[in-house]
């Protein structure tokens, strides 16, 4: 089951990401002038500081900002899926977004420090890819959602316990 | 709003790009074993040592340990601590195992220095290679080096990497800029931070040239692949596409670079022609791809958890076969210069360890004790394998001989060390 939803997500992803891609040509070459891509589109936050724009009401930036505390899901040892102790955390940043559409979340993924650090930046992205698609089956719309991999290279928490593992595994909603 | 205004200054606040020497942490060598199977040498002070600013038997010494291939004698164990210039009675030194001794002196010469040096095979007294050159005050410590790959190349019987370079990426939390992308000696000296950003750099790769490096920078809140001059303070950005940039390797003929895109719906394994600029896109699967390294006959090794778990593959032509069959899973390989052995990361029973893979015979021989290991790079000559792994609770660097004999910890003194990689030859 995960696996089909997994390769549901690739086309979801493939499209989205294809969309807001602007820099090969039709052979696809790359012009190094316009391959930088952020910026376009207005649906990338990634520009600029963390705090953030939004006009919000005074209950619904308490909201957000309650959300903001509330943001980080964690995995279980080389596993993706996300564990049914986040749903209800799911649902309230959903709710938000699908109240807000013009709110953009970014899930960051992450990894604990074992393994090889580009192979966790692969594990990472399955990780944000998996909360974004949650959020999607939740009804957040797409262009609400962008995803970026740090792999093991922004640890949560630093050492090599089982507790500092555990802290290191997670996909952070970033607004 | 000004988006683009907004992107430059940001741009400029979040990476800093200097060359600078600053004399910080210097990586100091811990032997933690195999030092006593080294072939046995001695070089003690060369005359006139204490009056030139580099002690050159020190570096000789430190070059021949680095190697793996020597046990170089204390000092406290010499008969004599410093000969007399190059003339030595070779009878002092002989009546124990003692294989090499070099013996040198150093002459001042207007602004420059004149220094000979001889190099003895012990048990028989005759001396197998005499050298004599003339040196500039501040070229005295790469002299010394160049010495050792004299030395090792007389005894080994290959090209010495005594002046070769190490990138590494070292990260201090403390730092209003923590992550940076040093370049030093390959022993840790000359250090040169040449980027500084609030945000990871990861996967430093040498121009076959030794010209540039290419590495993947998340200064823009997301990866990018970028090229830096080593020698002018130029870079460019090469790849910028939604999702992963990553995993960057240069060709061994220096036209391409590797690299792992995610824009097509999951990590797969492009290259792209860095005058051309024409991309071609190597694999096409569900699973994850990443991690390629350049075999020297164009093939290409690269980690694939197709079958499950990762485990290194090679592509040539249109075809991938997997060549590691042993362990829970094996990732990260570094195909050695001559293309005979791959170094890669080996994980079984929860340990991550660096080991080689022969690809005449398939053997895979694990090289490491430690259980952290991550990211070998091959010295160019491949003999040695330096990588990352946790020293102490921390980060740092570490070498182990491609046989396997020799270990040394290279911890560092701040802050964490990662993602070594080693130059081609530079001389």
């Amino acid at each position: 089951m995960e696996k089909r939803l997994a390769g549901i997500a690739a086309v979801i992803f493939a499209s989205f990401m294809i969309a807001s891609c602007s820099s090969t040509n039709d052979n696809g070459s790359i012009d190094p002038d316009i391959s930088d891509v952020s910026g376009s589109e207005g649906a990338d936050v990634t520009v600029g500081d963390y705090g953030d724009n939004y006009k919000l009401s005074p209950e619904e930036r308490a909201k957000l900002e309650a959300l903001k505390r509330n943001n980080t899901i964690y995995f279980a040892y080389d596993k993706d899926v996300v564990a049914p102790e986040y749903a209800n955390i799911l649902q309230n940043h959903a709710r938000f977004l699908i109240a807000h559409p013009e709110v953009n979340v970014i899930v960051q993924g992450h990894t604990d420090e074992r393994g090889t650090p580009e192979y966790n930046i692969a594990l990472g992205e399955r990780r944000a890819k998996s909360v974004a698609l949650y959020l999607q089956n939740l009804g957040v719309n797409v262009r609400q959602l962008s995803i970026v991999s740090y792999g093991e290279e922004k640890p949560a928490v630093l050492g090599t316990s089982a507790e500092a593992f555990a802290k290191n595994r997670r996909a952070v909603l970033v607004y | 709003m000004n988006v683009k205004l907004v992107f430059s200054q940001f741009l400029i606040a979040c990476v800093a790009i200097f060359a600078s020497a600053q004399a910080w942490a210097v990586l100091h060598l811990e032997v933690t074993g195999g030092i006593d199977s080294g072939i046995l040498i001695a070089v003690p002070e060369f005359s006139a040592e204490n009056t030139v600013s580099q002690k050159l038997s020190d570096v000789i010494n430190s070059d021949l340990i680095r190697s793996g291939s020597f046990s170089p004698m204390s000092k406290d164990k010499m008969p004599v601590s410093q000969v007399s210039g190059t003339d030595v009675n070779i009878q002092d030194w002989q009546g124990n195992d003692l294989q090499n001794l070099v013996s040198g002196s150093i002459a001042k010469d207007g602004s420059n220095y004149v220094i000979s040096f001889n190099l003895y095979d012990v048990p028989s007294g005759s001396v197998i290679l005499s050298k004599k050159a003339k040196v500039s005050a501040s070229n005295l410590r790469k002299y010394a080096h160049m010495i050792s790959n004299m030395i090792y190349e007389k005894i080994v019987g290959l090209k010495g990497a005594f002046l070769t370079k190490i990138a590494y990426v070292s990260v201090d939390y403390k730092d209003a800029y923590p992550f940076r992308l040093v370049i030093a000696d390959y022993d840790g000296y000359n250090e040169h931070i040449i980027l500084r950003s609030k945000e990871p750099v990861m996967s430093p790769t040498w121009s076959p040239d030794g010209s540039s490096v290419a590495y993947v920078s998340f200064e823009k809140r997301k990866p990018g692949i970028w090229i830096q001059n080593i020698q002018g303070k130029t870079r460019q950005l090469i790849t910028s596409f939604p999702g992963i940039n990553g995993s960057p390797k240069w060709s061994p003929k220096g036209d391409r670079l590797a690299l792992v895109f995610s824009k097509d719906g999951n990590p797969e394994i492009y290259t792209i022609g860095l005058g051309s600029k024409s991309m071609t896109r190597l694999t096409n699967n569900r699973a994850i791809d990443t991690e390629p390294s350049w075999a020297p006959d164009g093939s290409i090794y690269y980690n694939s958890d197709r079958g499950g778990k990762p485990q290194i593959y090679r592509m040539a032509g249109g075809d991938a076969q997997r060549v590691t069959w042993e362990g829970d899973a094996n990732m990260n390989p570094c195909v050695s210069p001559d293309g005979k052995y791959i170094a890669l990361i080996t994980q079984s029973n929860g340990s991550y360890r660096v080991a080689r893979l022969d690809l005449d015979t398939k053997n895979l021989m694990v090289l490491s004790n430690s259980q952290f290991d991550e990211s070998p790079s091959i010295a160019p000559n491949g003999s040695m394998i330096i990588y990352s792994t946790i020293i102490r609770g921390r980060k740092g660097l570490a070498l182990v001989s491609a046989d396997g004999r020799f270990h040394a910890n290279l911890p560092s003194v701040s802050g964490e060390v990662r993602a070594p990689a080693w130059s081609p030859f530079l001389n």
